[in-house]
């Protein structure tokens, strides 16, 4: 099984270290043929309008999207996910271009700015279920999208408790009053819908690697039901690529 | 020392208030940003350009490095109006520079909420000794360096993302490749060394042992390292990319150039395309005017990065280069 990893921009060095641990090799993708040689891919955390725009030059956007529909494994981590859903607010100016295939309704930059970005402990029952290890699960948001709506079909799989509509509201009164005003004190973080994945935090940047192991299950799932002979990993020993710690 | 008899190496005496932001969140975003292009820009206008052009994020700022070097005078922070009206025309991180050791006006840009701190070497220093405490903030900081001891010294001071000093406002690459290669040089000797050899080596460089001795388990940076300082073209920051650097920062080179739109989208595509020369020659077709460059042999040109404090002896010891400078 090769799982990609879109190496447009952002945290995909990251990613490819944490397939790694678990024994399996990313493929960086930058060219729509790449897609043709892999079985799953990974949307790494970035700037969204960044690897939209740099998508877009290179014309990734119809063959991003017919992997999408193929049913191939998608997982999205925070940039990764507003690109996997259908509808996204507070986009930039003229707005960008989307993959879509989850049915929710993202918001931008919905913690805030840097200063608001944080680390928390969340509840992760079905994680904790599949892949054992604790209950929770160390989420780093960091200029983090949040879903705010969810059609039916999606799985909630964590959400995060807002500390108070009030400490949000205060700094960004203007942008955040019509989406807080009838929002519910939680917010989603993480869903999965058929064979798509997606995260508000960042699994790419802690130790924890439930949430990678937990797609290469949905990917191995995926080929068993297409009945693909599952190619034995060689596991060429590699020289360990150079990368950033994990704090 | 506090009331309560304990001792805390950090942040004692801070002025602001508790922190919340933990360094891996603080090097997180220097994480998202990596493999992208920070540019420049000086009112709301371009911050629109470098946004559509794909920036990963913008440096809000009064004036570009070559109008700096060009006018003289003392370069402070840019007026916070400014920066505010940078940071609502675009939705991608916005940066913006304090002076070394001016930790108010670091103060003044966390109040704002501004996503990154650029303790910058380009403006005038407010410091000649030391530093900003970056560890009693709770806003992420950028440091300049010209060698690896520089390096790590800013990250102990808790810089959560490194750039190369080069030579800002001139659009000449070779101060920039010199500290890239300084810094990727010193870590390449050290990985090759015998542990019993860090310690004197940590000495000579003057940094601490143990961030030196995580570099060479690492066999890098331990945060994420950009090149700046004199990148002007696609091809520039292909070779910034090739060096080994997690991403560039453009200052004057894309504004100060005849097609701003067309040279950021190309510098963009470059970084992402680093090792696709078919791409990089692509890219770089037509671009128009670069931005006219000094040469840095002239006579009337002044160094900005011999800048930095360094009054109190801690050298800037370069292994490759020898001895201090």
């Amino acid at each position: 099984m090769a799982v990609g990893v879109l190496a447009l921009q952002g945290s995909f060095n990251e990613h490819i270290a944490a397939l790694r641990k678990l024994g399996v090799k990313g493929v960086e993708i930058r060219k729509a043929a790449q897609l043709d040689t892999i079985s799953a891919l990974i949307i790494p955390g970035g700037e969204s309008t960044t690897m939209a725009k740099l998508a877009h030059y290179h014309n990734l956007f119809p063959a991003l999207r017919d992997f999408v529909k193929m049913g191939k494994p998608v997982w999205g981590t925070c940039a990764g996910l507003i690109f996997l859903s259908d509808k996204a607010t507070g986009q930039k100016e003229g707005g960008q271009d989307l993959i879509g295939g989850l049915n929710c309704t993202v918001h931008r930059n919905y913690f805030g700015s840097q200063i608001q970005s944080f680390e928390a402990e969340l509840a992760v029952p079905d994680l904790a279920a599949k892949e054992g290890g604790p209950e929770t699960y160390r989420g780093v948001f960091i200029r983090a999208p949040a879903i705010i709506d969810a059609g039916p079909e999606v799985e909630i799989l964590a959400d995060i408790r807002v500390p108070s509509k009030k400490s949000i509201a205060e700094k960004e009164v203007a942008e955040l009053q019509e989406e807080k005003a009838d929002s519910e004190e939680k917010v989603i973080v993480a869903v999965k819908q058929g064979n798509l994945l997606a995260t508000a935090f960042h699994p790419e940047l802690t130790a924890d690697t439930r949430w990678h192991s937990y797609f290469l299950k949905m990917v191995s799932e995926e080929e068993q039901a297409l009945s693909i002979s599952e190619e034995v990993l060689d596991d060429e020993i590699q020289p360990t690529k150079i990368d950033l710690p994990i704090f | 020392m506090s009331r309560n008899g304990v001792v805390t190496v950090y942040g004692n005496g801070a002025i602001t208030e508790a922190k919340k932001s933990t360094f891996s969140v603080k090097v997180g975003l220097a994480q998202m940003l990596r493999g992208g292009v920070i540019m420049d820009v000086v009112n709301a206008e371009q911050a629109r350009i470098a946004e559509e052009a794909g920036a990963c994020a913008v440096m809000a700022l009064e004036r570009v490095p070559a109008d700096i070097r060009a006018q003289g005078g003392v370069a402070r922070m840019s007026d916070p109006g400014l920066i505010k009206e940078i940071k609502q025309a675009v939705t991608i991180p916005v940066m913006a520079k304090a002076r070394i050791g001016h930790f108010v006006e670091a103060q003044i840009l966390e109040a704002i909420g501004i996503d990154y701190i650029d303790e910058s070497e380009v403006l005038t220093l407010a410091d000649e000794d030391n530093h900003i405490n970056k560890h009693n903030f709770r806003v992420p900081f950028v440091c300049g360096c010209r060698n690896l001891g520089e390096a790590l010294r800013r990250i102990r001071e808790g810089a959560a993302m490194i750039r190369t000093k080069g030579e800002a406002g001139t659009g000449n690459v070779i101060e920039a490749v010199r500290h890239v290669r300084s810094v990727m040089g010193d870590i390449r000797i050290l990985r090759n060394m015998d542990d019993d050899e860090v310690f004197t080596f940590a000495k000579k460089i003057a940094a601490p042992y143990d961030l030196v001795m995580q570099t060479k388990q690492l066999g890098r940076l331990p945060v994420v390292q950009f090149a700046a300082g004199g990148v002007a073209t696609p091809a520039d920051a292909a070779l910034m990319m090739q060096l080994g650097c997690d991403g560039v920062f453009v200052g004057s080179g894309v504004f100060k150039s005849g097609d701003p739109a067309r040279r950021a989208r190309a510098i963009v595509q470059a970084v992402t395309h680093y090792s696709d020369p078919e791409i990089l020659a692509d890219v770089s077709c037509g671009l128009g005017e670069a931005m006219v460059g000094i040469n840095l042999n002239d006579k009337n040109v002044e160094s900005a990065v011999g800048k930095g404090p360094t009054r109190s002896g801690i050298g800037q010891y370069s292994v490759l280069t020898g001895g201090f400078r």
